[in-house]
């Protein structure tokens, strides 16, 4: 019975709590649209590039498979010194696969390669080719430290990696991961300031209204609360849009890109895009909180 | 139901606004505090009602110390005590009715019983017609029925007005006065603060007198006494 009672003036409690919010919505509405919008921009930058490298990783994952490490030895190493260093290399922790590769079955793949061009080969005096392991890597971000050291073991004469490409693509990574984390910081800060700001003018607003609730019992909490949600609708209707953009968008880009370069794999939608709205419903309700929360503390020192 | 034991109470200007005050004041009592301004009349009040912590002393309700009260504690004690104010402090956004149910809401009262107790309030003090007017639209004594109305909506054991008809004309203070003689009869105890001295000396109630933060005279059925 008790419990229920308590209940029920909870209940009570949070309807005039969201009603009181709601209006003071309504009265602070210019206030609002600004501060909804900076929020939209900012989980949407931070939606966008998540996605990006999201995206990226995909992609460097499915070229993983196809980049190697070649290690190409100095030419008159004896059989032994060939082994050595290719015990050396499988000691090496973070490889995938390391496979021997000897001049002479070089030369056959090579002409294999050349199919029925292979005729030019026959002419050669003797085998050009170095003997060579070609190594495998779990992870393409360490592929490049892996070279380095690989081409400072002794009997090493050359290593090459597939440079370019894949290289690039983890450097856009990085720098898309630094500028938006960045570019996402600052607004979302600015964003916490708005909501601390906004918070604060319907704070003055009803200071009035604040002193009569006091003095008719009105708690603290019943006093903070409507301030405290309003905070936290604004996060969400700005993080509810801004993840409706990001959504629209990437399908959007999906579609289009299905047409005209339809080798570039994405990541598929649904695996994506459900945890990218997680982030930013989670980040908008995050930056409404906090925002109405140091205004509640700053002006409500009731 | 209020005791008051040694009780002074000093601003940051270093001037004692009251001074060793010590009084009692019965369940069921009307009591006019009177005294020129500035002798802590205010103060005092404020002193009940938890707005100010004494200096010095303690100040009992209900048998409770209440300067050690938590700020829940202070909010419950106030929906125990009426509020009437000379300046109304009506919100000019909302309707009467939602004026008044205000009161109930901070104490997380339903919906429901707040659509049938705003009504029935309202009809006590004669306003039943204007349920759905802003204040704005109302005259001085039409604004204090329903800061009364708001007063009384929570069944409170006290009523304390500040001045109440420091605004109003003669004849509307009069009604008003009747209405506080109403709910005074019904068992609320009513404190209230005045330089009305017509309306003390008619009424024969018990007549506290303040001056420079002092009681100076205390008595059953006194009068305003304008020499002092």
């Amino acid at each position: 019975m008790k419990i229920a009672g308590c209940t029920t003036l909870l209940l009570n409690t949070m309807f005039y709590a969201c009603r009181e919010a709601a209006i003071s919505m309504v009265r602070n509405f210019w206030m609002n649209i600004v501060v909804v919008f900076v929020i939209i921009v900012s989980l949407v930058i931070l939606g966008g590039a998540i996605l990006v490298v999201l995206n990226a990783d995909y992609f460097a994952s499915s070229l993983e498979s196809d980049v190697e490490i070649s290690v190409f030895l100095k030419p008159d190493l004896d059989q032994n010194t060939v082994l050595e260093i290719g015990e050396r290399i499988k000691d090496t922790p973070g490889l995938l696969e390391v496979e021997y590769i000897s001049k002479e079955r070089a030369l056959e793949q090579m002409k294999a390669s050349f199919g029925e061009r292979a005729g030019i080969l026959k002419n050669l005096e003797q085998n050009p080719l170095p003997d060579a392991y070609r190594i495998k890597v779990k992870d393409v971000n360490q592929i490049a430290a892996l070279a380095q050291s690989f081409e400072k073991f002794p009997g090493v004469d050359k290593v090459r990696y597939g440079q370019g490409l894949l290289e690039q693509l983890l450097l856009v990574t990085y720098w898309v991961r630094l500028l938006s984390m960045a570019l996402v910081i600052a607004l979302g800060l600015a964003a916490v300031f708005l909501i601390a700001a906004t918070i604060r003018m319907s704070v003055l607003t009803r200071q009035n209204e604040i002193g009569i609730m006091k003095l008719m019992g009105a708690t603290n909490w019943y006093i903070r609360v409507p301030f405290f949600i309003e905070g936290v609708m604004l996060g969400l209707i700005g993080a509810i849009t801004a993840v409706a953009v990001v959504s629209w968008g990437y399908m959007e880009l999906l579609q289009r890109l299905e047409v005209a370069v339809p080798f570039i794999n994405l990541v598929p939608e649904t695996a994506v895009l459900t945890s990218v709205l997680v982030v930013l419903l989670g980040l908008g309700v995050l930056i409404g909180a906090t925002g109405s929360l140091i205004s509640i503390h700053r002006f409500l020192r009731v | 139901m209020i005791q008051f034991y040694n009780v002074s109470k000093i601003y940051k200007n270093k001037v004692p606004a009251l001074l060793d005050v010590t009084l009692r004041i019965k369940k069921g009592e009307f009591l006019f505090l009177v005294g020129p301004s500035g002798a802590g009349k205010s103060t005092l009040i404020k002193l009940i009602y938890r707005e100010e912590v004494p200096s010095r002393g303690q100040v009992m309700f209900n048998g409770k110390n209440i300067t050690r009260f938590s700020s829940g504690e202070v909010s419950r004690l106030r929906r125990k005590i009426g509020m009437v104010f000379q300046d109304f402090r009506l919100l000019p956004n909302k309707t009467v009715a939602e004026n008044i149910a205000f009161a109930l809401e901070v104490t997380g009262a339903s919906r429901e019983n707040i659509r049938q107790a705003v009504p029935l309030t309202l009809a006590k003090v004669g306003l039943a017609k204007k349920i759905d007017q802003y204040p704005a639209k109302l005259s001085g004594g039409e604004q204090q029925r329903v800061v009364i109305a708001r007063a009384i909506i929570n069944n409170p054991v006290l009523i304390i007005a500040d001045e109440p008809t420091g605004n109003l004309d003669p004849d509307t203070s009069g009604e008003i006065m009747k209405l506080f003689q109403n709910i005074n009869r019904s068992g609320t105890t009513i404190i209230m603060s005045t330089h009305a001295w017509d309306i003390v000396d008619r009424m024969k109630h018990r007549v506290i007198r303040l001056k420079n933060g002092k009681v100076e005279g205390d008595e059953d059925s006194g009068v305003y006494n304008l020499a002092t």
